[in-house]
């Protein structure tokens, strides 16, 4: 047994987390008068929402005509109708508001002539139901996460949030079923602390390190989906990754949609224009999964530009300079500077890399966590949002800048709910120590592992297996071999080695605990795909190529204790949320 | 003439030398500071071999290629690794910058990597930026306007609006503040160019209502005026923007304005 000295707190609500979604709960929650902890593990301004580059999607009109039920009819049909309609009801009703909410909070939007929040076309976003452009993303030139980070993590500051930076959260305290607080180590000093809270709000983020190549941070390791999996919980349709089509070749710094959104354009080795053939109406504005497919197959055909044909082009330098030196000056750098590229001159070289999880902690539309036991039920004492979550309104592909929206309006929601959840300064009943002995081993038993493999060498066989076999084509074949290999790799944590003792800043017991969490998620997305035998969305199975909406239109949700895995599913809303818009059925998804 | 002498327990000594085992042609030595607090030991350069062969081209990259496969107990911040979240600003050659927007082909010779100077060391590489952040909070930086005008989105031009260009971009990373002598001798009190340019980028925002006071607050011997103009800070920065101007625009305010 494992003797830690343990230094307790007690809270209304523990947010974990700091990026977009936990830093608006963070506001949320200190506003209504709720005592808030928010306990990240790197400090606010450093989560990855930072990196979030061309805009946040919200039906203003500023633009030209537009409506919050467009937005919700292509957030449908981009989700491939797996999305929860009375959620992203919510979500496309409630996002101009949040958006002018922080346009007050003083987010520094582009401008348009009139002095309007600027907005530009994105991928999958249309008019009157799929009829034409329309320009419905809010952007702070090519810097939209960053500016609204910065601005959050003052509001923050403005609000006094309690926060607990660089602290490592390890698990849930979990009593008969229902959340009482977490455990989180404090990297700057080496001591362990418990937080007891009636209500623990997950934010930590999506998990694109499973792969080898993402546009993720190394940072985005999804540590609170694990959490919910070493809790008993399931996680929902983890098979759904997205991949951006435009991350830098051979580094995978993301290039923002934006680029398209202004005018830029995708080219094969013949210098055609690709995205004509395959979306004959929205061209490369066509949704993600269905860009990043087509640029698959024209590299599988031979299409493909560079040295092994690997990769395609994207093209700017058309466009007037001043455009991009005014709207897109972020990638401009980043071209230069992971591309040796002049965008003014020359086109990038770009690949479909890993970007975005649509699946995560499984929610309803207050941000409440949910299982399945018989029917659908929530956890009492646990929420859920941002990438973490799986509301589910991105459903099997995510329209790029409905992240930011998400993180915002769900984020405001979760602050609601738990207010009228809960009365300030409640005290906490009394949970014994099992809970936390089990935490504490499972911590202990890392910490001195002595065996032969280092964190990287099983950290890069999962990437390397992840990468090869559940890609953007999947085939039952590699999807085996995937599930197996990812087996082996979970078996090698019984071999792994931490050299490090120390309990100040232990990155070497950080990245361990971190594949741990990663490793999980891992084997549930691979599993989670080996099971879906349809094709939808991200998911692109060469052996199912069609939809299967008899079979499929349900959200698979994975349980995983390490050794076994158990997968099950729920059935998708078939239901709006108000009558203010009447629910779209399924129907074939062209672009 | 006063003398100063360092405390025994904080004289850099040599460390751990790491050979080379990959049988690589094409070796650079690798210099790191090391320290953790837990021990009791002095802080040390430990040096490793670094097969170039295999390792892409910042400096992150030498990091994660020790980190992952010569020494994990090698401790540094790193996060987005495309330069936007600035977790792994450091000191390269002699240089602050960000160690995954910097080419190692840029530094010549041995590369000597230490924590940002003149910062408390938390560990290895990490430094500590408390006081900084601290400083942050000060400036109060949040859009203060009357809640009463009314509850949609204020109006800015694009004229307005661009003067937040070259401010509202920085991302704390403390390249400047932690490259300026002024600051090194006064950080406690002169709030230095990241949170100069951060209060300027307040001051400038035509949706902001209290631009004087805000004004008012820096305008102080200690907090503004420990700016000699050295331009340290500007040289730093890794993303290019130019605090030392942000500073003197303040200045220029606050000698034209009745305040």
């Amino acid at each position: 047994m494992s003797s830690y000295k343990i230094i307790d707190h007690e809270y209304d609500v523990v947010v974990l987390g700091a990026g977009g979604s936990g830093l608006r709960a963070a506001v949320g929650l200190s506003e209504s008068g709720l005592k808030t902890a928010c306990i990240s593990k790197v400090f606010p301004t450093r989560s990855h929402t930072s990196a979030a580059q061309g805009g946040i999607s919200a039906a203003l009109g500023n633009m030209g005509e537009d409506d919050w039920r467009w937005h919700m009819y292509d957030t449908v049909k981009g989700a491939d109708w797996l999305g929860d309609q009375d959620s992203i009801e919510y979500l496309c009703k409630e996002a101009p508001a949040a958006v002018i909410e922080l346009e007050k909070y003083g987010v520094p939007f582009s401008r348009t002539d009139e002095g309007k929040i600027y907005q530009r076309p994105f991928g999958g976003m249309t008019k009157n139901y799929g009829n034409g452009v329309v320009q419905r993303t809010c952007a702070a030139a090519d810097r939209t996460g960053h500016a609204i980070l910065h601005t959050l993590y003052g509001q923050a500051l403005k609000h006094n949030t309690e926060f607990f930076i660089e602290y490592f959260a390890l698990d849930l305290l979990m009593k008969d079923g229902e959340c009482k607080g977490l455990i989180a180590w404090n990297l700057n000093d080496g001591t362990i602390h418990r937080f007891r809270a009636h209500t623990v709000i997950i934010a930590t983020g999506g998990y694109g390190k499973v792969y080898y190549s993402a546009t993720s941070a190394h940072t985005c390791t999804g540590d609170g989906n694990a959490m919910v999996l070493r809790a008993g919980l399931p996680l929902q349709d983890m098979e759904f990754v997205q991949f951006h089509p435009t991350g830098i070749y051979g580094h995978g710094t993301l290039i923002s949609e934006g680029v398209r959104g202004e005018g830029g354009y995708l080219i094969n080795s013949k210098g055609e224009r690709f995205m004509e053939r395959y979306a004959p109406n929205a061209k490369d504005l066509a949704s993600r999964d269905v860009v990043s497919r087509s640029m698959s197959i024209e590299i599988n055909e031979g299409r493909g530009v560079g040295k092994d044909q690997d990769h395609v082009l994207l093209n700017l330098s058309h466009l007037d300079k001043d455009v991009i030196a005014e709207r897109l000056p972020g990638i401009s750098d980043a071209a230069r500077l992971f591309a040796d590229v002049d965008v003014t001159k020359d086109p990038i070289p770009v690949v479909p890399t890993v970007h975005y999880n649509m699946g995560g902690i499984p929610t309803n539309y207050k941000a409440e966590v949910l299982t399945v036991n018989g029917s659908e039920k929530t956890v009492p004492g646990l929420m859920a949002i941002g990438e973490a979550a799986c509301v589910s309104v991105h459903g099997a592909n995510r329209l790029g800048s409905n992240s930011l929206i998400d993180l915002v309006v769900f984020g405001r929601a979760a602050a609601k709910r738990a207010a009228e959840l809960i009365k300030p300064g409640t005290p906490h009943e009394d949970i014994g120590e099992l809970e936390t002995q089990k935490c504490l081993d499972r911590f202990d038993k890392l910490r001195n592992a002595k065996g032969e493999t280092g964190t990287a060498e099983l950290r890069l066989a999962m990437q390397k297996t992840m990468q090869s076999k559940c890609a953007v084509f999947r085939t039952e074949k590699n999807l085996k071999e995937g599930v197996d290999e990812i087996r082996k790799t979970y078996e090698g944590m019984e071999s792994i080695s931490v050299k490090d003792k120390s309990l100040v800043f232990n990155t070497d017991l950080v990245e361990t605990l971190e594949f741990d969490n990663l490793i999980r998620q891992a084997v549930t997305t691979v599993e989670s795909a080996y099971h879906r035998k349809e094709s939808r969305g991200a998911h692109a199975r060469e052996d199912y190529p069609k939809r299967d909406d008899e079979k499929f239109m349900q959200h698979t949700l994975a349980w995983c204790d390490g050794k076994n895995t158990k997968i099950s599913y729920r059935e998708v809303h078939k239901s709006t949320l108000t009558n203010e818009v009447q629910y779209f059925p399924p129907q074939e998804r062209v672009y | 003439m006063v003398q100063i002498n360092l405390p025994k327990n904080s004289v850099v000594e040599k460390g751990k030398y790491y050979k080379d085992k990959t049988g690589s042609k094409n070796l650079r030595k690798v210099n790191v500071y090391r320290w953790d607090p837990s021990t009791e030991e002095n802080p040390r350069i430990d040096t490793y071999e670094v097969d170039m062969d295999n390792c892409p081209s910042k400096v992150l990259d030498i990091l994660n290629k020790i980190k992952n496969e010569i020494d994990p107990s090698l401790a540094y911040r790193r996060s987005c690794a495309h330069g936007v979240c600035g977790s792994c600003a450091m000191n390269m050659g002699g240089k602050n910058g960000l160690a995954c927007t910097t080419s190692h082909a840029e530094i010549e010779g041995d590369l000597d990597i230490y924590p940002l100077p003149h910062l408390n060391v938390k560990r290895d590489l990490i430094g500590d930026l408390d006081g900084l952040y601290k400083q942050y909070q000060s400036i109060e930086p949040w859009l203060k306007t009357n809640p009463k005008v009314n509850s949609k989105e204020i109006f800015q031009s694009k004229k307005d609006r661009e003067k937040l260009d070259g401010a509202y971009e920085c991302i704390m990373c403390a390249c400047c503040s932690t490259s300026c002598p002024s600051y090194w001798w006064n950080g406690d009190k002169y709030l230095g160019p990241a949170v100069l340019l951060q209060a300027y980028r307040w001051i400038v925002d035509s949706r902001d209502d209290e631009r004087k006071a805000r004004l008012k607050k820096v305008a102080d011997e200690l907090k503004l005026y420990r700016c000699h103009t050295i331009l340290n800070c500007t040289s730093a920065c890794p993303k290019g923007l130019n605090p030392a101007k942000a500073i003197a625009e303040i200045k220029k305010m606050l000698a034209t304005s009745n305040i």
